[in-house]
């Protein structure tokens, strides 16, 4: 059984992104796939978890925060597929996808 | 004076001699004797060791003891350091053993636990082994000892094999207080590579039906080592090695310590630091140090145990290894704690850390013990001579430029989470709760908040040292415990405090790029790279090869 999680941003920041569709990790036990592709959101960033853990919501919530708080980027659409990967992983994939569709 | 007698353990011993020679017995004993041996020479409540270590293990005797009749002999204390075979319990579910004193109970801490509570063992305490092996000097002394060697003469001269690990503090103690000290030999040989203990140290040699047991518990395959792993690896080089100078340490045996070995050869190179860390380690030969040794950046291992298949590597490297005429490794556990003790750091993983830097391998439903983290994991407030580390660290601590004593560095390398979500960071160890529902004196803490000087997690490193008073030891705890509850409820404004006196620091503040984080720094991916770096010479067990 898997959970979603919806999580929606208002970013100041307008995007710069490169216009491609990146796809970053793989999913298995404890790793997780990330998929980020610029959409058209009216200025927002919209990030979709899908997971086989349970019990985790107030966590992807503080992680997405700190994540869309360092990355405040527009119009972005990031989709996860996740298979119970620590919040640690979770970051190092997000920051890999991120620099794929930003030059930082 | 008075008409005391005070040689009354060597009468006993010789009468406990005097029975086996009547029942027929030489010093060189059958395996299908051995039962008759244990009968002839135990009386019930003796203390007895059956020397199980962390690797080799008196297996078949203890199998024998576990079935000899518990009217006959019952009620021994058992005083060894590891109980990690199922016979091991066997013993006290049969009644022939009842109390126990010991370190480490790994792979059977359920049982143990279950045991524990229902009465069947009555433990004496948890220990250290260096704790142990004093107490078998003090009050602790083994009545009958049996030790398991990989070869003896007829005479009862024993080769230990390159795990001679607890062997000789056993043999010293029970030898040299009139008690009796029995071999497992694996072969009986006419004559050994080299005599580990002397004939006239031993009283029986039992010829094994087969090969002692021996457990590869030190093989970490790189193929597991994850990216989080290696990005904390960086951050201990970067964070705590270069900048302390770190040449004499000890490292745990996880995959955290598995993956600073390996990017010694990459990261540590390429930041010039070849020379200048890791020189002189106390550990077991880990294949996962191969890779660093060959590039040149250990210059002296002094190690507990062995480990399988490591040992045609280690007989060609006797520069760096201590080995004995014989080309063979020489280990010896006692020593080995000791070297580590005295070293500048001493990093290791752990299951569960509180806010006051406390952690703990006990969770409520086992009973695991301790084993040489708390030695290895501690201030040497004995120690008198000075190391740049050493002296660094104190500065950090008291804020003087000339310390009155130093300080060792003691570094906990732990992920926020463990695998399925459970946190390590924790308002209270489980510890209190093992403490309360088993009865015992003090919890069974691993390392105490006191004795840490740095936390390490994939969030970054808490400099303890930096911190005064307990509050900010708690907030630069709090500050590096990630998205765990203890995380997310440290103070922002006091962690941006102490991150600006590096009190805490994250890899950003070390020049460290998360993201650079890859397998790729890795000097070897799999066992077989390993196999490839030892030039043919490291012989992995057949469970690690998968090619």
């Amino acid at each position: 059984m898997t959970t979603l999680l919806e999580f929606e941003f208002d970013n100041v920041k307008r995007g710069n992104t490169r216009r491609a569709a990146q796809i970053v990790g793989v999913v298995g036990s404890g790793q997780l796939e990330v998929l980020i592709e610029p959409a058209e959101l009216d200025g927002k960033c919209e990030i979709v978890v899908e997971t086989s853990a349970q019990g985790f919501d107030e966590i992807w919530r503080s992680v997405l925060d700190d994540f869309a708080a360092q990355y405040p980027v527009a119009d972005l659409r990031i989709s996860i597929n996740d298979g119970g990967a620590t919040p640690a992983v979770v970051n190092l994939r997000l920051q890999q996808a991120i620099a794929e569709v930003l030059d930082v | 004076m008075n008409d005391m007698s005070w040689g009354t353990l060597a009468d006993d011993k010789a009468a406990r001699l005097d029975e086996a020679a009547r029942n027929g017995l030489g010093k060189i004993v059958a395996a299908d004797q051995a039962e008759t041996l244990l009968v002839s020479v135990l009386r019930p409540n003796d203390r007895i060791c059956i020397e199980g270590n962390n690797q080799k293990h008196a297996d078949f005797i203890s199998e024998v003891l576990s079935d000899v009749d518990p009217e006959v002999i019952h009620d021994l204390h058992v005083v060894q350091s590891n109980l990690a075979l199922p016979q091991h319990l066997d013993l006290f579910e049969h009644g022939v053993a009842k109390r126990l004193d010991f370190c480490y109970a790994g792979p059977q801490g359920i049982r143990m636990a279950q045991l524990i509570e229902d009465g069947v063992i009555e433990i004496g305490a948890i220990h250290t082994y260096l704790e142990l092996y004093a107490r078998y000097f003090v009050d602790l002394t083994p009545r009958v000892s049996v030790v398991a060697v990989e070869a003896a003469d007829r005479e009862g001269n024993l080769y230990t094999g390159p795990n001679t690990e607890d062997t000789p503090p056993i043999v010293e103690a029970t030898a040299f207080k009139s008690g009796i000290v029995i071999a497992q030999a694996n072969r009986i040989v006419d004559r050994v590579p080299r005599v580990d203990v002397p004939a006239d140290w031993t009283d029986f040699v039992v010829e094994a039906p087969r090969p002692h047991y021996i457990e590869p518990i030190f093989t970490r395959d790189p193929a597991a080592i994850t990216e989080i792993q290696i990005l904390m690896a960086m951050m201990v080089i970067r964070g705590i090695y270069e900048p302390y100078g770190i040449q004499r340490l000890n490292h745990g045996i996880g995959f955290g310590t598995a993956a600073i070995e390996l990017i010694l050869p990459t990261y540590a190179r390429d930041l010039g630091l070849l020379g200048k860390i890791c020189n002189y380690m106390s550990v077991n030969p880990c294949p996962t140090l191969i890779p660093a040794l060959e590039s040149g950046f250990i210059t002296s291992i002094h190690s507990a145990g062995s480990e399988l298949g490591m040992e045609d590597y280690v007989a060609a490297r006797s520069d760096v290894f201590f080995c004995g005429p014989d080309g063979s490794l020489r280990s010896n556990r006692a020593f080995c704690q000791l070297a580590g003790h005295f070293s500048d750091l001493f990093i290791g993983s752990t299951l569960q850390i509180d806010t006051a830097g406390n952690s703990s391998t006990a969770t409520s439903d086992r009973i695991t013990g301790f084993g040489g983290a708390p030695n290895f994991g501690c201030d040497s407030r004995a120690r008198r001579h000075a190391s740049d580390p050493f002296l660094q660290a104190a500065r950090e601590e008291t804020g003087q430029e000339s310390p009155q004593r130093g300080r060792k560095l003691v570094v906990q390398l732990v992920e926020t989470f463990r695998e399925g979500g459970q946190p390590v960071f924790t308002e209270r160890l489980d510890a209190w709760d093992i403490q309360k529902r088993f009865g015992m004196d003090l919890p069974p803490i691993m390392i105490h908040g006191d004795d840490v000087t740095h936390i390490v997690t994939e969030e970054g490193i808490a400099n303890l040292l930096l911190c005064r008073g307990p509050d900010e030891r708690e907030q630069a705890i709090r500050a590096v415990a990630g998205y765990t509850e203890v995380g997310r409820r440290r103070d922002p404004k006091r962690v941006a405090d102490l991150r600006r006196r590096g009190a805490v620091r994250y890899p950003s503040d070390i020049g460290i790029d998360t993201r650079l984080a890859s397998r790729s720094l890795l000097a070897a991916r799999s066992v077989r790279d390993l196999v490839r770096w030892s030039g043919g010479l490291y012989d992995p067990p057949a469970r690690f090869r998968n090619w």
